[in-house]
């Protein structure tokens, strides 16, 4: 079977491109294919590269506090582009101020996330989530790596 | 040693024989293109005042006759795959009839066959990437009644499939790589020398212009091609002979106007972030719109009627009626070999072409968009950074023999440019192919490169040194 492939990249006016080079260097690690469309992504650039590449996941970084704002409507694209089913995944400073974790959570899931992560995450807690989203889907044999 | 070039052209014929030792021309000829019955008879016509060129060492011909190579390209995604497809079949001096993305419908189909393209571009996903729509799409050509040659140029993980669908349904799949191998990577070198393979095989025969096989050595590209070539030798020079640097070739033909841009394009700014597809060094931009005769109308619509008489009053210094305007326009559209005859109509002919080097060079460059961000300021980079080209050449016969060509090439510069984002040649020298050389000089290129720099070198001066009168 073929490598999981993950769309990776920081979404909207966004710079941050430390964490977005750390993910990139721990997904290769844990043996999948990543292409990292890199920082200042529009959503667009988002659905344009798993549309080419046939991805499995879709990870959007928000490190700018302004998460909410650009992730809303990415699944909604996703499925008018034919790629509804795709995972998609979100991290970083989501919002701004002192909002609970769990209501920011709630957030995201309601917008179509199939994850969402807290600031202080480690790459492989999502990397491990990913192997059980995928093999729950069961489009794809996993292979421990 | 001499070389006959040939440049068979939608109406004339284009002959120029060369003192390959001397580095100077002997002697230039034209005729009517006449490719339905007998392409050799318009030829020999050219040739008709030339002596002693059945001798000539190389004997080369390109061509944009009986339609040119009309292509179409198919992608996934338009700004992705279909547009990394549409430049590979740009740059290999195809003439682009339409790009489609996505699924193909029947619809589209009957669209591609009544367009009836030479040769038809397949690509889709990258590599390892998407393979449902490639494979969705070579089984909708495969099977229709469609008989046009498909270079497949997609995700290698279903090449050989899709090579087999061509195969089970009786057509002609040629394989070559994919045109995007990775995310926004170009790769058209492969899939443009493909086109040419096919061009030189297939096409030319198909359209009855390997007639001049019997009278010359070979029609050996189409004449975009041999633009390109021509000016990529130019700046890159050869051997001993250097070359100009990167540069811009602006080619304003009856139909369309070609740009050539030979250069990297990257940022020359910092703090710039380029984004979208990679741009190929080798760059060639049509405008199907902006012709000085055949799309005449198309280019006073993009101009706006107004805004061109307002030109043409200040140029002249004194009111007339628009319908001398109005009847120009109309007179060389129905009369595509129209010369212009008198001073208005040579001021016309100026105009047009100022905005049609205006609207071609505007279309061609890239563009810095600022956006404004909780950090700061950004600067983000599409398409080429041409502002530090030193060179733009003119081609094509309205700047060739104009007595202005400065003026109408100076719609090129940025500061002539309509939005001050337009990443367009600052401080250029504008330069002209005085002789109307670059495509035979192409060809030249082909067997005597170092020789094809130095007429290049020699012929090619600063517009403001010569005007169509000199010639």
């Amino acid at each position: 079977m073929d490598k999981t492939t993950v769309v990776l990249g920081v979404i909207g006016a966004d710079v941050h491109a430390v964490g977005n080079r750390i993910l990139e260097y721990s997904l290769k690690q844990a043996g999948l294919n990543v292409i990292n469309i890199g920082v200042m992504s529009s959503q667009n650039d988002f659905i344009n590269a798993a549309l080419e590449t046939g991805a499995d996941a879709i990870w959007v970084s928000s490190l700018y506090g302004h998460g909410e704002m650009d992730c809303r409507g990415l699944r909604e694209k996703c499925l008018e582009a034919g790629i509804g089913d795709i995972l998609l995944y979100a991290g970083g400073n989501l919002v701004i101020g002192k909002r609970d974790w769990p209501y920011v959570e709630e957030l995201f899931r309601g917008m179509g996330y199939d994850r969402a992560y807290p600031p202080g995450t480690l790459p492989e807690t999502a990397i491990i989530d990913l192997e059980k989203d995928i093999y729950k889907k069961g489009d794809k044999n996993w292979r421990p790596c | 040693m001499e070389a006959l070039l040939i440049d068979i052209g939608s109406t004339y014929t284009k002959a120029v024989m060369l003192d390959l030792k001397k580095v100077r021309i002997i002697k230039q000829g034209q005729a009517y293109t006449t490719v339905k019955d007998d392409v050799n008879r318009g030829l020999k016509k050219a040739l008709a005042d030339f002596t002693g060129w059945e001798k000539a060492e190389y004997k080369l011909a390109c061509s944009s006759a009986a339609g040119g190579l009309k292509m179409i390209a198919v992608g996934l995604v338009p700004d992705l795959t279909a547009e990394a497809a549409r430049r590979a079949a740009l740059g290999a001096g195809s003439k682009m009839l339409k790009t489609f993305s996505f699924e193909l419908t029947a619809i589209d189909i009957e669209e591609i066959s009544s367009l009836e393209p030479d040769i038809l571009l397949l690509a889709g996903g990258t590599d390892g990437g998407n393979r449902d729509v490639i494979v969705h799409n070579a089984r909708m050509i495969a099977g229709s009644c469609l008989h046009t040659p498909v270079i497949i140029a997609g995700n290698r993980a279903v090449a050989g499939k899709v090579q087999d669908i061509f195969k089970q349904g009786g057509k002609e799949g040629y394989l070559t790589e994919n045109v995007m191998p990775r995310l926004e990577e170009l790769n058209i070198e492969p899939a443009r020398e493909k086109i040419r393979e096919l061009f030189l095989e297939k096409i030319i025969e198909a359209k009855g212009l390997d007639r001049v096989n019997s009278i010359l050595d070979g029609l050996v590209m189409p004449t975009p091609a041999a633009v390109l070539r021509a000016a990529s030798l130019l700046a890159s020079g050869y051997k001993d002979e250097r070359g100009l640097g990167e540069l811009v070739v602006i080619d304003i033909g009856g139909a369309t106007t070609d740009v050539h841009s030979i250069a990297s394009g990257k940022p020359t700014r910092d703090g710039v972030s380029w984004r979208g597809l990679e741009e190929p060094f080798k760059k060639r931009t049509v405008e199907g719109d902006l012709g000085m005769r055949y799309s005449a109308p198309s280019l006073v619509e993009a101009i706006g009627f107004n805004s061109l008489f307002t030109q043409l009053e200040q140029a002249l210094k004194s009111g007339l009626s628009r319908e001398i305007l109005q009847d120009y326009i109309d007179l060389i559209k129905a009369e595509v070999d129209h010369l212009a005859a008198n001073k208005i109509e040579v001021i016309i002919d100026r105009l047009l072409a100022r905005n049609a080097v205006n609207l071609s060079t505007a279309r061609h460059v890239g563009v810095l968009k600022t956006i404004y961000t909780p950090l700061g300021v950004s600067l983000i980079q599409e398409g080429k950074d041409l502002t530090g080209v030193k060179n733009i050449i003119g081609t094509g016969g309205v700047i060739v023999y104009n007595d202005n060509p400065k003026f109408i090439m100076s719609g090129a510069l940025y500061e002539n440019q309509p939005q001050s984002d337009l990443l367009a040649p600052v401080e250029p020298e504008l330069l002209l192919d005085s002789k109307y050389l670059l495509a035979p000089l192409g060809l030249l290129a082909e067997v005597e490169p170092l020789l094809a720099v130095k007429f290049m070198k020699k012929y090619i001066l600063k517009a403001g040194d010569v005007c169509g009168n000199d010639r």
